[in-house]
């Protein structure tokens, strides 16, 4: 069984890869990549309904153990089925699913928004106490010339603010940022070889 | 075409060397957030607690998997060490196919350390499916589960701060990785331990995850400096007035 997870998994990911470098010659493998990346996005709408799922069980077993804070996952898992059952029934364009969209999800993810500039804002100040090392105090540095350097001051105009704070975002920080991307990318690169060839597993198996 | 010579030499180095490395152990340079890592599997075991391993929300359906892949790599590893305990580590997800593949690796770690009857499913969880969402539910497993170390690896964005300031509120350590460069800059500033770029897939080869993670951290150091070289280069032919 795992030997025929390997080779599907293998196999499906090496026909994808060719479909994109390879379709020119082989106009076959770009109908097998599109069925393949279809047959992938349908899979994920499946796996959302399973996420939902394990998020169900995971909390009516917390509720079950009478876990601390409990009460927390009696109320989500009353709230999402509440929602599931009455979006099934009403359809997503309905009013009603709107208002709960707009009128619940996207002000709780506003607030959320709202608390991490706060939480950052903190961080901020406790950073030289957590680490105090050349990279934290120009890291701090650099954050606060290029904040005043955006944002409009009150009663003054300070020009060469606004030259160093562009100065730095577009020299400085543009070069250290492609430098990461270009890391990340070579690190994705043999990650994704390492799936492709079998060694590492992420769908189960040793 | 170029890309596909680019990924053929890779995939020839990355073998070639994988057999070599097989052979001769690798000398790697030490990373502080790993060592620290390393540390905290051996000390949560023996005092009881959980690890918390947060693969972030990002999906494996587009070009930014790959570290979602690395976290995964990584999860496999912390479970085969972990699953002996009394508090086995837990993993969290904000994309469902990743809350899946979660709860794959952590069995096929049990499967591994020969305790798979010790698996419990839901140690592999989807916390929410948007990233506040996910940080907002993730949040709560370092407040009420016995937690001593939060190991943040896949993809993040400012909604990070949340999961570390409740690592910190908790006195949990936290570690963190990211392929956004805005979680990253997050990160820098709230965890103790962080790993820039490309650190965020050498985890396997510092956990002792084998021949092909060491084989893979050579073969990025190669493809870097050919790309510093091709940089170089082009700048050199630019100024020459060659192209």
């Amino acid at each position: 069984m795992r030997v025929l997870t390997v080779f599907i998994a293998v196999v499906s990911g090496l026909a994808v890869l060719c479909g994109y470098f390879l379709a020119g010659f082989f106009p076959v493998l770009a109908d097998v990549q599109t069925l393949l990346l279809n047959w992938a996005i349908i899979l994920a709408g499946a796996a959302a309904l399973v996420g939902i799922f394990n998020l169900i069980t995971v909390h009516t077993d917390k509720i079950r153990r009478r876990e601390t804070e409990s009460i927390y996952s009696a109320l989500l898992v009353i709230f999402l089925m509440g929602t599931f059952f009455l979006g099934l029934i009403l359809r997503p364009e309905h009013a009603v699913m709107r208002m709960v969209m707009n009128g619940i999800i996207i002000p709780v993810e506003a607030m959320l928004m709202g608390l991490l500039t706060i939480s950052l804002l903190y961080a901020a100040i406790r950073l030289l106490r957590r680490r105090v090392d050349m990279m934290s105090i120009t890291f701090l540095i650099v954050a606060a010339l290029v904040m005043l350097g955006s944002a409009t001051l009150p009663f003054v105009n300070i020009p060469i603010l606004g030259i160093v704070s562009r100065w730095m975002t577009q020299v400085f920080a543009l070069g250290g940022a492609r430098g990461i991307l270009i890391g990340v990318a070579l690190g994705t690169l043999t990650t994704g070889l390492r799936v492709l060839f079998g060694i590492d597993r992420p769908y189960g198996g040793n | 075409m170029i890309e596909l010579i680019i990924l053929v030499f890779s995939a020839f180095l990355l073998l070639v060397i994988t057999l070599w490395k097989r052979k001769s152990p690798a000398k790697i340079r030490e990373i502080a957030a790993l060592t620290h890592l390393y540390r905290m599997l051996g000390l949560s075991i023996e005092d009881g607690t959980r690890m918390h391993v947060s693969l972030g929300s990002g999906s494996l359906l587009n070009a930014r998997g790959g570290s979602a892949l690395a976290g995964l790599a990584m999860l496999r590893h912390i479970t085969e060490r972990t699953s002996v305990s009394d508090k086995p580590s837990v993993a969290s997800a904000g994309d469902s196919v990743l809350g899946l593949l979660a709860q794959d690796t952590l069995q096929a770690g049990y499967q591994a350390a020969g305790v798979e009857e010790l698996y419990v499913p839901t140690t592999g969880r989807v916390t929410g499916l948007s990233p506040f969402g996910y940080a907002a539910g993730a949040m709560n497993i370092s407040r009420n589960e016995n937690v001593s170390a939060n190991i943040m690896i896949g993809r993040f964005g400012p909604e990070v701060a949340l999961l570390t300031d409740a690592s910190d509120r908790e006195n949990v350590i936290a570690i963190g990785a990211s392929d956004d460069l805005v979680g990253q800059s997050v990160l820098f500033a709230n965890t103790q331990e962080i790993l820039i770029g490309e650190e965020l897939f050498a985890t396997g080869a510092y956990l002792g995850a084998g021949a092909s993670h060491v084989a893979s951290l050579t073969v990025q150091d190669i493809l870097r400096w050919l790309v510093i070289f091709a940089l170089l280069g082009g700048a050199f032919a630019k100024f020459a007035g060659i192209i």
